[in-house]
């Protein structure tokens, strides 16, 4: 298997102070491959995406570490390859679907920019590409959607047009950040179905950022704990699963609410495990703060 | 939810027809000013002098405004006064806009040093107070139309650049704008086809404000004999000239008077009822 999206001991600090908010984050996502990187929030998980594709907040700053896409370290390149490097190979599908579609712009414009400004496309081609995709999406009538503004759509058909955004371009990694987090429980599940059908698809590697334990283990084939910015477990799911060897991930696995019994499962995590996670990571903080 | 939205679509659409309209109305009487205007705006008849408005005992049918104390018909002097005004309104108005949006846009989408420098610049522009720095302006550039569109494009651009600085950077923080590095877009094209579009509609509605402003400005300049020359027809000219007569012929001050108000007004509302109408959100 060929890695395409390697994380080599990142850390992230807030600008000016000594605090991480990343900590030594090192992770590898194989083409064709979903890794799951699961955490409570404020853990990280997002901020890793975002590190990798260029869109951290101006108040983060990366201190050490490297990113690999495609074997090429994106730290290295100058501003401009970087911009077309990860706007040709990589793609997000963002947590917000109200948010993240431009509210004064048409859907279709707003899929083809991409490929007409980055890839060259003709117009025309790009249009009609825009029109399949959201066929491929299971949108009925694609020609009305190209043409509407994004408030004209529900909640999951916008999420849609960002997976087909997504795709659009053919990456070959995906960073899902949250994808189904604004949506409400009946749609989720199509969602989830979507983007793991389009993933098959087209073979891409995917960095799945979810904090639902039960989202893992129906996409993803290996995933990462983080707890305050630190990976505390990297497994393959169906060893996780059966057997989670962090403490923090048998309290994260516990927490987990079913269906069948929901107010006597509803447990928050014990406060002797975050503790005792919490001194794991200042015993490697003091380390790097010496190091 | 949509009873509510309702309500404010329409309120939004009486603003925007009753103000757009007296502006179209104003348009259309000053360009074609030649063939609507009763009378020569600088005729004098001495002995048509004082005449009162229609509605008032002793006027006379062909002056619907009455007549100044030089005879000069009021009506006519208004629809020429008219012109200086939107004139000014329209050239000084949009080259404000445009100066002060540019930079506005530059400051708050690269922030860094261009922000530094354009928002000390901005702070220190709005230290001076504006009446004092027209006059100032004018006394340096001699008096005359160019000079108060100048003088007013100088002074005011500021209101553009703080308000567009901050709409850009409230825009810039959105996720369409993340969406739009990742897809590797260069940064000029995401400001001017991202954030551009939706910072727009504060620009028309600070526009219209700002045509308003600009009305009074002339207005003012021309009320302290700072405008064109003294005997064209301007609205604060013949404010100016009222008010030595105003017991004698209150309507030569009253007239052109509601005309500026009315005026100033209608920019406002209309500013408010485009944004109202076109803001993609309450839509």
């Amino acid at each position: 298997m060929t890695c395409f999206l390697e994380i080599d001991n990142l850390s992230a600090i807030i600008r000016g102070s000594n605090d991480r908010l990343l900590r030594s984050v090192s992770l590898q996502v194989n083409i064709g491959e979903v890794h799951g990187l699961v955490g409570e929030s404020g853990a990280g998980k997002s901020m890793i995406g975002k590190a990798v594709l260029g869109i951290l907040p101006a108040a983060v700053e990366i201190v050490e570490g490297q990113v690999r896409l495609d074997g090429q370290d994106l730290f290295a390149l100058n501003p401009n390859d970087r911009r077309r490097l990860i706007g040709t190979k990589a793609a997000l599908i963002p947590q917000d679907p109200l948010t993240a579609l431009n509210p004064s712009r048409r859907i279709g414009a707003q899929i083809t920019d991409r490929l007409v400004d980055i890839l060259g496309w003709t117009k025309h081609d790009a249009a009609n590409r825009a029109a399949e995709l959201l066929v491929e999406v299971h949108i009925s009538d694609p020609e009305r959607v190209l043409a509407s503004y994004p408030h004209e759509l529900s909640g999951g058909m916008r999420q849609r047009v960002l997976i087909a955004s997504a795709f659009a371009a053919n990456p070959q990694l995906v960073i899902a950040d949250e994808p189904t987090t604004a949506l409400d429980v009946t749609v989720q599940k199509q969602i989830l179905r979507l983007i793991r059908e389009l993933q098959l698809r087209h073979g891409t590697a995917m960095l799945f950022v979810t904090h639902d334990l039960g989202v893992v283990s129906k996409i993803c084939q290996r995933l990462s704990v983080l707890f305050a910015g630190k990976i505390v477990e990297q497994a393959d799911v169906a060893q996780f699963y059966s057997n989670p060897g962090h403490e923090y991930s048998k309290a994260l696995m516990v927490a987990t609410p079913k269906y069948t019994e929901p107010l006597t499962s509803l447990m928050p995590v014990d406060e002797s495990v975050i503790s005792a996670v919490t001194e794991e990571i200042e015993a490697a903080d003091r380390e790097w703060r010496g190091a | 939810m949509r009873d509510a939205r309702g309500t404010v679509r329409r309120k939004a659409g009486l603003k925007l027809w009753l103000s757009g309209g007296w502006l179209a109305l104003i348009a259309l009487l000053t360009l074609a000013a030649g063939w609507v205007s009763p009378h020569d705006p600088l005729a004098q008849d001495l002995f048509a002098g004082r005449l009162p408005p229609f509605w008032v005992d002793g006027a006379e049918p062909g002056y619907l405004l009455g007549t100044d104390s030089l005879g000069r018909d009021v009506l006519s002097r208004i629809i020429y006064g008219g012109r200086v005004a939107l004139g000014v309104a329209l050239i000084a108005g949009v080259s404000t806009a445009i100066v002060g949006s540019v930079l506005g846009l530059i400051a708050g989408y690269y922030r860094g040093w261009a922000d530094a420098v354009i928002s000390r610049l901005v702070d220190i522009w709005m230290a001076f107070p504006p009446v004092l720095f027209a006059i100032l302006l004018i006394a340096v550039l001699g008096t005359g139309l160019w000079s108060i569109i100048i003088a007013i494009i100088v002074i005011d651009w500021t209101r553009f650049c703080r308000v567009v600085r901050a709409e850009t950077m409230n825009q810039s923080q959105m996720d369409y704008v993340s969406s739009a590095v990742v897809a590797g877009h260069v940064r000029t094209a995401i400001l001017w086809r991202e954030i551009g579009p939706n910072v727009l509609p504060t620009i028309v509605a600070l526009l219209t404000l700002e045509m308003g402003i600009a009305v009074i400005v002339e207005a003012i300049l021309s009320f302290v004999n700072l405008s064109i020359s003294t005997d064209a027809p301007t609205w604060g000219g013949m404010i100016a000239e009222g008010r030595i007569s105003i017991h004698q012929a209150w309507w030569v001050l009253v007239c052109p008077l509601i005309v500026l108000f009315l005026t100033v007004l209608a920019f406002s509302q209309f500013g408010e009822g485009l944004k109202d109408r076109f803001d993609p959100v309450l839509r």
